[in-house]
């Protein structure tokens, strides 16, 4: 009589690997957000010339820690008039759309973990032929979010913050998804791990063959209606805090209102790990697939693109409403048609 | 496990159209037709044609629906009136409208019976493949369907001026 495996119960390695890391990028993608509500704490105080959160633990590193123990045991309020079922799934809706967005993303080579796995592991949650477009679908999911939170608040200052939120999300979504055509034209693929590994080498042996470089124009624009739907400053109009109290979260509090504000940070990750991949080389760099660091690489660009995000937002100041959706329509989407029809031109004359 | 998903996604998708019909709420009858299409997004994948999908959700449950959100967000109506007429005065449209839907029906009931026994497209790895290939269906839209598909941007483009037109306020 054969001994009974776990594999007998479809229960194998890779399976178990799997599931890991799956539970491991969520638990980053949390602790990412409450890293980057410290770093921007910190990084705007010494913009400002002052010191920033440094009384609970080593530099204020705890203080997120603190402050969410604090919303925890807040009241949950939600006004009378508010629509009961939609106000309470707006939140949800936002941060789930923010996790799913990231589980295309690669962040790193294959890895055997030092020879624990029989099997090299790729890592990344999954791998989607079309994971570009995944990503763009489910980014422009999380919309939905603030437009009901907005609404369902049944207060006007949210829905003025629901409503410029739909209509700056509609315009700069075009030049976003015309920025990720170029580079997709460039590579020939939409898998975000065949977008990195065609980056891999060197031009005269010293500047890598990075998507930057060949697309500029293209980064620029990504990373401009990258900040757009993420809401952040220059940009933050569905939030803008002289105008609106607080925008479409005015009503929230507690957790609620804390889900917001997690899934903002983590959309900053996702917007910036997607433009790793897709113009940085995402995990590659020098020696990364000898000794398996790619993850080290790709983290650390990923972190620069986000202090990037903060120092944006404490040295700009907002636009006008007229003046975002005259930069969006009329000079952000021509720019990015242009260079979509240049990069089409080039990838066709060189072959 | 291939057939449990359909279902679930069949009956997620049916639920909610019918929701979208019977709800009073023009907000949620909005949110549920995005989950019908979220759930026609799942059926896609099932059929193997994630490009499809994807497209779906982003025209559709994208940037369709959020058009869509904004006029009931603008309009700001929590919820419809109720119908003054009596039930009466709604019976004989309704019967009419019942009659044309049954022999819709039945026309496709009797196609339906037809076409049994008869495969309408291949399940064979290489034309699963030609769905699911981007690469494939550009040159398809660019070849064999120039013409439909440079029609159809007509269209639209007529659409969006007669838009503009109705909406410009003559001085």
């Amino acid at each position: 009589m054969s001994q009974l495996t776990l594999a007998d119960f479809g229960i194998t390695q890779v399976l178990i690997a799997r599931l890991v890391l799956i539970f491991v990028i969520f638990q980053a993608l949390v602790l990412t957000s409450a890293f980057m509500v410290w770093m921007e704490r910190k990084v705007c105080a010494y913009i400002q010339d002052r010191e920033g959160p440094n009384r609970v633990g080593p530099a204020g590193l705890l203080q997120p820690f603190a402050d969410v123990s604090k919303l925890v045991f807040k009241e949950d309020l939600r006004p009378k008039a508010a629509d009961a079922f939609l106000f309470a799934i707006a939140p949800i809706i936002s941060t789930a759309t923010a996790f799913a967005a990231f589980s295309v993303v690669p962040f790193g080579g294959e890895t055997t973990l030092f020879g624990l796995l029989d099997q090299p592991l790729r890592l990344e949650a999954t791998d989607v032929n079309v994971a570009v477009l995944v990503i763009f679908a489910v980014a422009s999911m999380g919309v939905y979010g603030i437009v009901l939170a907005g609404w369902s608040s049944n207060s006007k200052y949210s829905l003025l913050g629901g409503l410029r939120s739909s209509a700056q999300m509609i315009s700069y979504e075009l030049s976003y998804g015309l920025a990720l055509a170029s580079v997709i034209m460039l590579a020939g693929s939409m898998s975000l791990r065949e977008v990195v590994t065609n980056q891999a080498g060197y031009w005269w042996g010293v500047v890598p063959k990075w998507y930057v470089f060949l697309q500029p124009l293209g980064f620029f624009i990504y990373m401009t209606a990258g900040v757009a739907e993420t809401n952040r400053a220059p940009f933050d109009f569905p939030e803008a805090e002289q105008e609106l109290v607080a925008g479409y979260h005015t009503e929230y509090s507690s957790m609620s209102f804390a889900l917001f504000f997690m899934a903002e940070y983590i959309n900053m990750v996702t917007v910036s790990a997607v433009a790793t991949s897709l113009y940085l080389g995402g995990w590659l760099g020098p020696f990364s697939e000898r000794f398996g660091v790619g993850w080290i690489y790709f983290i650390a660009k990923v972190l620069l693109l986000l202090f990037f995000y903060v120092w944006m937002r404490w040295t700009l100041p907002r636009y006008r409403y007229d003046q975002l959706m005259e930069f969006g329509w009329k000079w952000l989407l021509p720019m990015a048609v242009l260079n979509l029809i240049a990069t089409a031109a080039l990838v066709i004359w060189l072959g | 496990m291939e057939l449990f998903a359909f279902y679930v996604f069949a009956g997620i998708a049916v639920l909610a159209s019918l929701g979208v019909v019977s709800s009073k709420v023009p907000m949620h009858s909005v949110m549920l037709l995005i989950v019908s299409f979220g759930a026609l997004a799942g059926l896609y994948v099932l059929l193997d044609a994630p490009f499809t999908a994807v497209t779906q959700i982003i025209v559709y449950a994208g940037a369709i629906m959020v058009l869509f959100l904004f006029v009931v967000m603008l309009l700001n109506q929590h919820k419809e009136d109720d119908p003054e007429v009596v039930p009466a005065s709604v019976l004989k449209p309704g019967l009419r409208a019942g009659v044309l839907l049954s022999i819709m029906l039945a026309i496709e009931v009797a196609w339906g019976l037809s076409q049994l026994g008869v495969r309408p497209f291949s399940t064979e790895p290489g034309a699963v493949s030609s769905i699911s290939s981007v690469a494939r269906i550009g040159t398809a839209l660019f070849t064999t369907h120039t013409f439909a598909f440079e029609v159809t941007s007509v269209l639209i483009l007529v659409s969006m001026v007669g838009a503009v037109v109705i909406a410009r306020r003559e001085p």
